[in-house]
């Protein structure tokens, strides 16, 4: 199965990952990160694999995207 | 898309170790700043591509200053608005480097608008990436050139009139005008469709410049939500209602079909014969220096001078320095004075070294020759233990409190008076320290002084007063 991760340190909460999910299975987190943002988070399934989150994502290590099972 | 995995590029660096502070891992960048998804799609160009070990990006002033943080690729940063002229010149130097200047709208747009318009005339084989935000976004979000009618900024409160400041700057459309250019193209960073399209338009100009088939330039229209004052989802809305309307996504020009890779222009002459052409050339010295006998404090001085402006504060440092040059040594000699010519305030930087010099600033001096008391004043807390104060007690009458100084008082005024003329105190210090510490020698300032005095006829006045300079530290040394 596809999956996205974030490095929830890294996420400065802008939500564009949020907004440009065609699968709507990004969210954003209640808790705060170490830079002070509520970070997003896979909601766990769902994900298909298109990238467009990591392209979306202006922090570059914030987001990682598996298109397969890894 | 055929990588399995999207994640970090490596055309970025694994860790900011450039990047000052603790935090090694994030950018500096706002959150949902366009700028930091334009990094990715050239970085991940550059590791698709494997030029990132021959890329140079030159940084521009704005936020993206700080390009060098992040890229795993060489780096110049570029003076407000000069990035296509330091690209130039890096990619006629370097012809198989892949130089990509990254620049603002207030950059390319305003201050460095001609640079970018005789870059693109010359068709140089670099290529732009022009991030357009409508805004100065560093400084607080100022109006740019490229601030839409009616937009509101920090200079234009009440929106940007056309009566007032014209209309918004349309570069790809002015650059396209031209017949140089290979490929000109507007994108935006907005939804999938259109970052997208950027990804290819960034890397189908890196690609121009790798096939050598001239200038291309890359127009990114891109959010600041922090400058626009909106979230960064508003902000990206801001681009297509607002900003796609008026500076229109496309390809603006593209010949690349049309046009033949031209080979890189080829020096013709070895870099030593550019150095001979140019007078560079080592030359034996004319009068070989040895510091290695010195006392330690006097050896590699770091000189300040300081006087007012007339006392020839620089030409003394001047003759010290080609002194030193004419020994053999390495120097340099850094001017500082206020914008009056006489009256004001003047001191000047130099180095005298056998090993090569880092920065011709002087910051800690290890030798202080003070024309006047202000100076004298001011510059002795920064002199090295052990340092060497020359001072004019003709014109400070309290000498330095510092027990830990070799002070040596010198009258330079009334003995430059009794030589014959008042201007020449300079020279008597002169005279004062190459006997005190001996670092050059008398031959080797006569020859300099040759050099640096243009009317010769002054020439034996000041070669009297470097004499009497000597034998004031004679007398007082015993």
């Amino acid at each position: 199965m596809p999956r996205m991760e974030v490095y929830t340190d890294h996420c400065k909460g802008c939500e564009l990952c949020v907004e440009i999910c065609p699968a709507g299975v990004i969210e954003m987190s209640e808790e705060i990160n170490k830079l002070g943002y509520h970070p997003a988070r896979y909601k766990g399934e769902g994900c298909t694999g298109c990238g467009f989150c990591f392209y979306a994502c202006p922090e570059p290590d914030a987001i990682t995207v598996y298109k397969k099972e890894d | 898309m055929a990588k399995d995995i999207l994640r970090k590029p490596k055309g970025f660096n694994d860790v900011y170790f450039n990047k000052p502070g603790a935090d090694k891992e994030n950018t500096h960048y706002c959150p949902g700043c366009g700028h930091g998804v334009v990094h990715k799609l050239i970085a991940e160009a550059l590791e698709d591509f494997g030029v990132a070990d021959r890329a140079i990006m030159i940084s521009p002033v704005g936020c993206s200053v700080f390009v060098y943080y992040y890229f795993a690729t060489g780096n110049v940063q570029a003076a407000h608005g000069r990035a296509p002229a330091v690209a130039t010149g890096l990619k006629r130097a370097n012809p198989d480097s892949i130089v990509i200047s990254y620049q603002g709208d207030g950059d390319l747009g305003a201050i460095g608008g001609n640079n970018i318009l005789q870059a693109a005339n010359r068709g140089e084989n670099i290529t732009v990436i022009f991030v357009n935000n409508a805004i100065y976004g560093m400084t607080g979000g100022q109006m740019a050139p490229t601030t839409l009618v009616g937009q509101r900024t920090m200079t234009t409160p009440y929106g940007r009139s056309v009566e007032n400041e014209g209309y918004p700057i349309k570069i790809c459309e002015l650059l396209a005008s031209l017949e140089s250019p290979a490929y000109l193209e507007r994108t935006a960073i907005t939804d999938v469709k259109n970052i997208m399209k950027t990804r290819l338009a960034i890397r189908k100009a890196i690609k121009v410049q790798i096939d050598n088939k001239g200038f291309s330039l890359v127009e990114i229209l891109s959010a600041c939500p922090s400058g626009w004052r909106m979230t960064p989802r508003k902000a990206k809305e801001w681009i297509t209602t607002n900003m796609m309307p008026y500076f229109k996504p496309g390809v603006y020009k593209d010949v690349l079909n049309e046009r033949k890779p031209y080979a890189p222009a080829k020096l013709n002459l070895s870099l030593d014969e550019i150095d001979e052409k140019l007078g560079l050339k080592e030359e034996a010295p004319s009068f070989p220096g040895d510091m290695s006998g010195l006392k330690e404090n006097h050896r590699n001085p770091r000189i300040k001078v300081a006087g007012f402006g007339g006392q020839g504060v620089l030409m003394l440092g001047n003759v010290l320095a080609e002194a030193g040059m004419l020994q053999g040594y390495e120097v340099s000699w850094l001017p500082s004075y206020g914008p009056e010519m006489r009256g004001g305030t003047a001191n000047c930087q130099v180095h005298i070294d056998e090993d090569k010099i880092g920065s011709p600033v002087v910051s800690d001096s290890t030798v202080l020759i003070a024309m006047n008391k202000p100076s004298l004043d001011k510059f002795v807390p920064d002199v090295v233990p052990g340092g060497v104060v020359l001072y004019n007690t003709s014109m400070i009458d309290q000498a330095p409190r510092r027990k830990d100084l070799e002070i040596i008082p010198v009258p330079a005024s009334e003995i430059a008076d009794a030589t014959g003329d008042l201007k020449v105190a300079n020279m008597v210090m002169i005279g004062a320290y190459l006997e005190t510490t001996k670092v050059v020698s008398k031959e080797a300032v006569f020859a300099a002084l040759d050099i640096a005095i243009k009317h010769k006829g002054f020439i034996p006045m000041n070669q009297k007063a470097i004499e009497q300079g000597i034998e004031h530290v004679r007398k007082i040394k015993g």
